[in-house]
């Protein structure tokens, strides 16, 4: 019988039924870091128990460093307690940790692919939710809660309901300017917030076999905003090609028997899905968000709901929350609005091709007086590579603060946060009230391009104006 | 290790209205700078209950009369957002027991469930009923019996539904998987070998 990804990786990892009927599903690769996993290692003491397979878990420190120092002890000694707890855990159950010093840190999602690490047909947990990145992969990546991240620990798997499975199909080609973070944004916007629930997300079609790595990772970070736990995509001569010579990566025979095995995994042609939704790529316009969940999307030349065209109570109520939150007007073009603060960065858009694309366009342009821009790298690999091609240097030179590595301002664990009620031109995932670090601070969400326009100007405004995209 | 059996639990009940409450309003991200989970209850919806010098703002929770509820009354879609358990054990430390919505989202429901505490589904009409009844009274003893899959409140009773194997796990005290999955070491063990990747 044909199979899809999720079934196969599904099946293979699975150890056994247990009384409730869930599955116990082995955990190939395990990773960690410094905020959900401290308590995890507190109730692995508390029972007398041991690491199951240290080999197979990596940590790295992500949310909570400083991005404007580096030195040790940090001004806030709860984050200091956080990295030395996890350093004193990774040390004392032998795992690798991917700490500063390492030059190899970074925010755990970056990192793993980075690495190698990231496989196709493997399972991996992470206590985050955007965990859903590594199936860019064609790995089942599950973000799970403290108390699983104890069961990985200490048994290398855990309990799972099945998921359904839905193949969002697009095909045709984006218009210039369109970016994966448009993708993600106008399917969550069709398909809404909760419209996932249940469900693990195929990303297939022409244009995702056309997409790079750092592109799938990209829409496969938000399937979580979608309420996907799970998103992937079949893995292809895209995926080998990144993988190849990476460190975790197997060599010579032992890799060419891993690509037999990752080919095997992929989605069998005529296997069942759950559901099909088919989106034309051309019909995809730069999206925005405009309110206070990632669903609450735009493209960039719409205007801002109004509440008394809402078709149903529940949207009317929804709009007006949001509205009131946003401060915005209902009616008025999202075009045009003032931004306080650009953020570049995240697991989401924090990686080379990002920084690229916005400084192969923001060459000679300045931001706007009284914008705080920041670039954060979202790994140390990621601040090298950028470093070598000078991308650094261009943005700086354009107005951006350029940063360490890490979580920053995407949810502000760290000292980068909003202050009062600014507002937010992020390239990050999130867009709920209160979470880029001031309970009143308001976040759009958009692709880092559209970001770089927003700080140029100082206003949301379509980056294909603003960069002449057409014409390059 | 015995778990115990969760068939019922019977409290006050307060509601905290909306659609889409997310992990972050649940437990905003600074207060999740902490190495155990201890204390985390004082700063439960913190952001929609507090001013930022600390006063109370006008929220359900600080309101005298729900002191003391263990049952929670929400919207759709609860629990979205980050895979914090940060943000159950903020709901459990503040001393809530169960929580009744019209639906969960996945990684926050599994979380509950693994910490003991129902989360429960039930109609947006149904849930607007409790609310008026424990608006009336907030003194009402509030029954969600899990087994049952109904709440009883005031001589009114209403259906609930619950993913079976949730339900199974509360009631049969197996909420929490450790001790089964310890229990499957060999399988573990058999299995992994088969997986090249895994080998050192
Ligand atoms: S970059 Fe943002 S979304 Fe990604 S792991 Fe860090 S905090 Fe979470």
């Amino acid at each position: 019988m044909p199979k899809s990804l999720f079934q196969k990786v599904w099946d293979a990892h699975t150890v056994r039924q247990l009384a409730n009927g869930q599955t116990q599903l082995l955990i190939g690769t395990h990773l960690i870091h410094e905020v959900t996993s401290p308590q995890a290692f507190g109730m692995l003491r508390d029972l007398n128990l041991k690491v199951a397979m240290p080999h197979r878990t990596f940590a790295t420190v992500d949310h909570i460093v400083p991005t404007d120092q580096f030195a040790e002890p940090y001004s806030d000694p709860l984050a200091q307690a956080m990295i030395e707890a996890i350093r004193k855990n990774c040390q004392e159950f032998g795992i690798t940790f991917f700490d500063r010093a390492t030059g190899k840190q970074g925010v755990v999602h970056i990192v793993g692919p980075e690495q190698g690490i990231t496989q196709p047909g493997t399972t991996i947990a992470c206590g985050d939710s955007h965990t859903s990145t590594h199936g860019a992969f064609g790995a089942v990546a599950f973000g799970i809660g403290t108390t699983q991240i104890r069961d990985v620990l200490a048994t290398q798997t855990m309990a799972l309901g099945q998921l359904k499975v839905r193949r969002i199909e697009v095909n045709g080609k984006l218009h210039p300017g369109v970016y994966a973070k448009d993708v993600i944004l106008h399917i969550i916007r069709t398909l809404g917030v909760n419209g996932g629930t249940g469900f693990a997300y195929e990303y297939a079609g022409d244009l995702f076999d056309r997409m790079s790595m750092e592109e799938r990772m990209t829409v496969c970070n938000m399937s979580i905003e979608g309420g996907a736990r799970v998103g992937y995509v079949n893995p292809d001569e895209t995926t080998f090609a990144y993988l190849q010579g990476r460190p975790y990566s197997r060599k010579g025979a032992a890799w060419d028997a891993a690509v037999k095995s990752w080919k095997s995994f992929a989605s069998d042609a005529g296997c069942h899905y759950d559901d099909v939704v088919k989106i034309d790529a051309a019909s995809i316009e730069p999206t925005v968000t405009w309110g206070i969940n990632p669903g609450q999307g735009l493209g960039v030349n719409e205007c801002i709901p109004d509440p008394s065209k809402a078709t149903s109570v529940d949207e009317k109520a929804s709009i007006e929350e949001a509205l009131a939150y946003m401060k915005f007007k209902p009616g008025a073009p999202i075009k045009g609005t003032k931004i306080d603060v650009a953020f570049l960065g995240s697991c989401t858009n924090g990686r080379l091709s990002d920084f690229q694309e916005v400084a192969k366009f923001i060459k000679g342009k300045k931001v706007a007086a009284g914008i705080k821009a920041i670039a954060v790298p979202g790994s140390q690999i990621v601040a090298l590579q950028c470093a070598k091609l000078g991308i650094d240097k261009v943005l700086s030179e354009a107005g951006f603060e350029w940063r360490e590595a890490g979580c920053s301002m995407c949810l502000a664990m760290n000292p980068d946060k909003l202050v009062g009620d600014q507002v937010s031109a992020s390239s990050s995932n999130r867009n709920f009230k209160g979470r880029q670090g001031s309970p009143t601070g308001r976040t759009i969400l958009m692709s880092p391009l559209m970001v770089a326009a927003a700080a140029i100007t100082g206003t949301v405004s379509d980056a294909r104006e603003v960069f002449a995209v057409n014409q390059n | 290790m015995a778990l115990a059996k969760i068939t019922q639990v019977t409290g006050r009940a307060v509601n905290v209205p909306g659609n889409d409450i997310d992990t972050d309003r649940i437990i905003p991200a600074r207060f999740m700078k902490c190495v155990s989970f201890d204390g985390l209850g004082e700063f439960l919806f913190y952001d929609v209950r507090k001013n930022e010098d600390g006063s109370n703002k006008n929220h359900p929770l600080n309101e005298a009369r729900f002191q003391g509820a263990t049952v929670l009354l929400s919207g759709a879609n609860f629990g979205c957002g980050s895979s914090r358990e940060h943000a159950p054990q903020a709901i459990q430390k503040y001393g809530f027991r169960a929580v009744i919505a019209e639906n969960f989202a996945e990684i926050f429901f599994g979380n509950s469930t693994t910490l003991g505490m129902p989360c429960v589904c039930a109609t947006r009409e149904d849930i607007a009923k409790i609310a008026a009844a424990v608006e009336a009274n907030p003194q009402l003893e509030v029954v969600i019996d899990v087994a049952a899959q109904e709440v009883r409140f005031g001589g009114q009773t209403i259906k609930t539904t619950q993913r079976e194997s949730a339900r199974d796990a509360l009631i049969n005290g197996r909420w929490d998987s450790i001790g089964e999955l310890l229990e499957g070491k060999d399988a573990v063990a058999a299995l992994a070998k088969k997986l090249p990747y895994l080998a050192a």
